[in-house]
């Protein structure tokens, strides 16, 4: 660096850059997709700067003053001053797709102007005060120990009826048969759900609503609804017989049926590439995915993130870019959940991807994890020198130097991601991180031989 | 290490549906004794029909058919083993051009990504129309030799898909791995029919062998594609093959390859289409004679010629020299096989019918020495007797384009200023942008500047659009004024919405900074129409906003290094059909 003349310092200045699919991906939905694309160029915006991780600028909208807008990179966090309730709005992706695009457009400053210097200032303290009270909190504890103690019995009190009643609604199936199943419909697992929700078991609820969809999946129902409903009285079995379980699995267990476990695993700082992230709509709540990949630790972990009815999780990184930041790790075995701690720099473009394993690897290591989970569906995967290959009606990605395959699971089939992934190739070896389960791989990822240049596929 | 008719049965495949219920006994329960099958068959008909022989002592038969259960699908999942390869696909062909600059390849992303807000009606507003610059983009990067970026082929090729106007471009640029994607995409298939013999390369014309054997073996598209290939590159190799045939093809066939001889049209090709004028079919034989009369001095031409001499002469007993049109009395034999239709449409007297046709096809060389020695501008000027003018004329006009004669043009036009250059005279608005065509770029849009000077805008879209793009500065600016002058008169914005269009893809980008004065809101005054000033503000602002995307784009696809110069490019669209 100290060698360096302007040239090196366009450089840092052009990497810590995002790209404009890596902004785009923070969009809500194709409308501010499409909106923010809009904005992206200078003509209706003014008093434009970044500096030290935040952007700001102006933008004449059809109103008479100027909207405000200003991003924190290091969230992203986002303010403006327009009354769209999408987050973030269009203009906040107009701002940075103007700031992706270089050419001057969002020069560097020193100084935001007020305006902008102001929510960042508050922000950044407010940021500060929550660290600070989560330092000094894990100290103090619970204002009442014994308060807290009595509400978990009560609510295990309440899951261990719920687990009882779905043992017994599961016994009753068995005993009459799965094929009356086909008849009963949704109606019925969608009441047992309900039930599940009363007594405070999330987990129970969801898979028990599962149960009701099966019976309409397709050919083979009767064997994936004996496997499911197999999995769920295990569920039931591992919860009324936790104190016999060992410390993990039983965590496990909590974690299965939906008991809040906080974050309690040791900060990990780290250089977190941002491998993948997507979303999963139904009808109450968007669940957000992020997949992180440690550059130091190696390891893969999952941030997820929620948003009530429609809206976008407000967490969103965009992929392809490293954060410098702190994971904790939640209890429970076999998964890799984590919550995100302390960011010590905003995400900048990463010049590293995963280290990869071959399709017969990625098997195994789905079996071994589900020695400490049972329950697990999936494992996250990096293949090396894997090529996209068609397979009469269906995909798979076969290893490039041995004749095995892993099949891509329905979902990935008929995703736009699968065209991408297989152009990217073009019949090459290529990089991919996905999702290695029982029904096959779900591609999140690609790299081409030779880039860095992460290409999400979701 | 699983057997290998066990790998095969607990082989992660989709055989069966979508995750793995292949029933086999590598899923057994904990009782080695019970298969999969057994437990599947207990589950279905139910417990209480069929008795649970694996019962426990001490668990209920259900409940014990569940815990089976249970070990049999995490055994099964976790011993599940890869499946066996498909046989892999062909990998695509190498693309050797040169990497997309990330900046440009980033503006791709943003392109294409606008496609799904497409959807037309309601107020623009102040903000660009990305997709109508990608017709625009794409141009430059196949002007500058770029590969696609791998990723982008997908979008590139739905754009595509939507609009047959971007197909050519899109899939110049988007090279041989989008062809070879198209084979696996039956939505793509588009891209394999544009592309002649599915992507296949045509044989060049060193390849003698190759060339004959497809020209006689080939279908009649990967023929015409043969055809229209050799003829780019060895004109005289393409007649001579097509003449090999010519007696053997089938009437329309000829048609569409005597059509290929259009590009390169050449006094060699004069013996060929002589021949052509006995044809069979009355398509073939006028367009022969069409592509004859194209050719100055063939003896068609030349022949044309004298019939149309014998019909325009100089009146001199006049007190100014006049010109009398005398049409032909009669269409004979000769006339017709020369390509002159003897039947006129509804509504127009044959012999006026027949005159057009003459001295359409009449080289415009020989006028000045009929006409006394004048020159076309002078030819132009003279008055014509008995109201003769028009069809006279529209008939030279219809020469001129066809000879892509510059002086006649030139004279046919006359000045851009004059008052019946705005008015319907006796050259239509569509036949001006055809003579345009045949003049330099330059003059042209000199031209086009001082006729949008005199008469304003409302006749001009059609002229516009034959004018070379970026625009050259007289041009821009007297759109420019133009449109100032618009917005000042009252009138909304979008009575211009078609040259608007039209400025935000051709103005030079050089010109946003004079628009600056434009963006802002002006007073409201009593004779505008209501809110007019806040519209006119925010067309300008989109106006100002595209020219420094497209300088933005240019600059993000120019090599590293090189300096940027504006090259020239072709008319900026076709003229177009409708005008508005």
């Amino acid at each position: 660096m100290s060698v360096a003349g302007p040239t090196v310092e366009d450089m840092t200045e052009q990497r810590v850059r995002w790209t404009a699919e890596q902004v785009l991906a923070l969009a809500p939905d194709a409308a501010s997709r499409t909106a923010g694309s809009k904005l992206g160029t200078a003509g209706p915006w003014s008093e434009t700067g970044s500096g030290e991780g935040t952007v700001w600028g102006r933008c004449r909208g059809s109103g008479s003053r100027p909207y405000q807008t200003v991003v924190d990179l290091a969230g992203p966090a986002y303010t403006c001053s327009c009354p769209s309730r999408k987050f973030p709005c269009k203009h906040a992706l107009g701002l940075l797709l103007l700031w992706a695009g270089g050419d001057g457009a969002a020069p560097v400053s020193a100084e935001p102007p007020g305006w902008a210097g102001e929510w960042l200032a508050a922000r950044r303290g407010r940021v500060e005060a929550t660290a600070a009270r989560t330092e000094g909190g894990s100290a103090s504890g619970p204002a009442d120990p014994e308060a807290a103690r009595r509400r978990a019995e009560r609510r295990a009190e309440r899951v261990t009826a719920g687990a009882t009643e779905l043992e017994q609604r599961l016994a009753d199936l068995l005993r009459g048969g799965l094929a009356s199943a086909e008849q009963a419909g949704y109606g019925a697992w969608d009441e047992t759900a309900a039930r599940m929700v009363d007594a405070q078991a999330p987990g129970l609820a969801a898979r028990a609503r599962e149960l009701g969809a099966i019976p309409a999946s397709g050919p083979g129902w009767p064997a994936r609804l004996l496997e499911e409903c197999a999995l769920l009285h295990l569920l039931d079995q591992g919860w009324l017989r936790r104190d016999t379980l060992p410390d993990a699995l039983a965590a496990t267990v909590r974690s299965r049926l939906g008991l809040p476990a906080p974050a309690d695993g040791p900060p990990v700082r780290d250089h977190w590439l941002v491998l993948a992230q997507y979303d999963t709509v139904d009808a109450k709540l968007t669940t957000r995915r992020i997949w992180l990949h440690g550059a130091g630790s190696g390891d893969t972990r999952l941030l997820l993130s929620y948003g009530a009815a429609g809206r976008a999780p407000e967490l969103s990184l965009p992929v392809g870019l490293a954060l410098d930041a702190e994971l904790s790790g939640h209890p429970g075995a076999g998964r890799a959940r984590a919550s995100l701690g302390e960011r010590h720099a905003p995400p900048a473009p990463a010049a590293f991807r995963p280290p990869g394993v071959s399709t017969a690897d990625a098997a195994d290591r789905y079996g071994a994890a589900l020695r400490d989970d049972p329950w697990l569906e999936s494992v996250p995967v990096t293949l090396e020198r894997v090529i996209p290959v068609p397979d009469g009606e269906t995909w798979q990605l076969a290893d490039a130097d041995t004749d095995t395959a892993l099949p891509l699971t329905r979902t990935a089939r008929s995703r736009p991601g699968l065209w991408r992934l297989t152009a990217l190739s073009g019949g090459a070896p290529v990089t991919v991180f996905g999702e290695c389960g029982h029904r096959g791989f779900t591609p999140l990822t690609a790299w081409a031989a030779g880039t860095d240049e992460a290409v999400p596929l979701c | 290490m699983l057997s290998g008719s066990e790998t095969k049965r607990n082989a992660l495949s989709h055989q069966e549906g979508d995750d793995m219920n292949a029933t086999s006994a590598a899923r057994t329960g904990a009782d080695p004794a019970v298969s999969w099958d057994d437990l599947l068959t207990a589950a279905l008909l139910g417990t209480d029909r069929r008795p649970w022989a694996g019962a426990a002592p001490g668990r209920a038969a259900p409940t014990a058919l569940l815990d089976a259960a249970a070990v049999a699908t995490v055994r099964r999942r976790a011993g599940l083993r890869p499946a066996r390869a498909a046989r892999r696909p062909e990998p695509a062909p190498e693309d050797p051009r040169p990497v997309l600059p990330a900046a440009a390849a980033r503006r791709l992303a943003t392109l294409l990504a606008d496609r799904s807000g497409a959807a037309g009606g309601g107020r623009r507003g102040s903000a660009p129309d990305l997709m109508e610059l990608l017709p625009q983009w794409l141009a430059a990067a196949v002007g500058h030799g770029y590969a696609a970026p791998p990723q982008a082929l997908p979008a590139l090729l739905d754009a595509a898909r939507g609009r047959t106007d971007l197909r050519p471009a899109a899939l110049a640029f988007a090279g041989p791995r989008a062809l070879w994607l198209a084979r696996l995409n039956t939505d793509w298939r588009f891209a394999l029919r544009a592309a002649p013999g599915g992507g296949a390369a045509l044989p060049g014309p060193d390849d003698a062998e190759a060339v004959e054997r497809l020209w006689q073996e080939g279908l009649f598209a990967e023929r015409v594609a043969l055809l229209g290939a050799l003829r780019a590159r060895e004109p005289a190799l393409a007649r001579e093959l097509l003449a090999s045939t010519w007696p053997k093809e089938r009437a329309e066939d000829r048609l569409m390859f005597l059509d290929t001889l259009r590009a390169g049209l050449a006094a060699e090709d004069e013996p060929f289409l002589e021949q052509a004028l006995g044809d069979r079919s009355r398509n073939v034989r006028a367009t022969a004679a069409e592509l004859l009369s194209a050719l100055p001095h063939s003896a068609l031409a030349a022949r044309m010629a004298v019939r149309a001499a014998a019909c325009v002469a100089l009146d001199r007993t006049g007190p100014v020299p006049a010109i009398a049109v005398e049409p032909p009395l009669e269409c004979d034999a000769s006339m017709e096989r020369d390509g002159v239709v003897a039947i006129p449409p509804a509504g127009r007297g044959e012999r006026s019918w027949w005159l057009g046709q003459l001295v359409e096809a009449a080289p415009l060389g020989s006028w000045p020495e009929r006409l006394g020695g004048r020159t076309a501008r002078d030819i132009v000027a003279l008055p014509v007797a008995d109201g003769w003018q028009g069809e006279l004329h529209a008939a030279w006009c219809r020469a001129a384009v066809r000879q892509r004669d510059a002086g006649w043009s030139r004279a046919l036009l006359g000045a851009p200023s004059a008052p019946e250059a705005g008015g319907p005279g006796a050259v239509s608005l569509a036949e001006r942008a055809k003579l345009l065509a045949a003049l330099e770029p330059a003059e042209r849009a000199a031209w086009v500047a001082g006729f949008i000077a005199t008469h304003g805008l409302s006749e001009a879209f059609q002229l516009l659009g034959v004018c070379a793009v970026p625009w050259a500065p007289p041009l821009g600016r007297s759109v420019v004024d133009a449109l100032n002058i618009a917005r000042d008169a009252g009138s909304y914005p979008w009575s211009f919405s078609g040259v608007m269009g039209l400025a935000e893809r051709c103005l030079d980008p050089a010109e946003a900074a004079r628009l600056e004065g434009l963006l802002a809101v002006p007073d409201e005054r009593e004779d505008a129409a209501p809110g007019a000033g806040g519209y006119w503000a925010e067309a300008f602002q989109r106006l100002v906003s595209t020219l420094r995307l497209r300088a933005a784009m240019a600059e993000e696809l120019a090599p590293a290094g090189a300096p940027r110069a504006p090259r020239p490019e072709g008319p900026s669209v076709q003229p177009p059909d409708a005008v508005g």
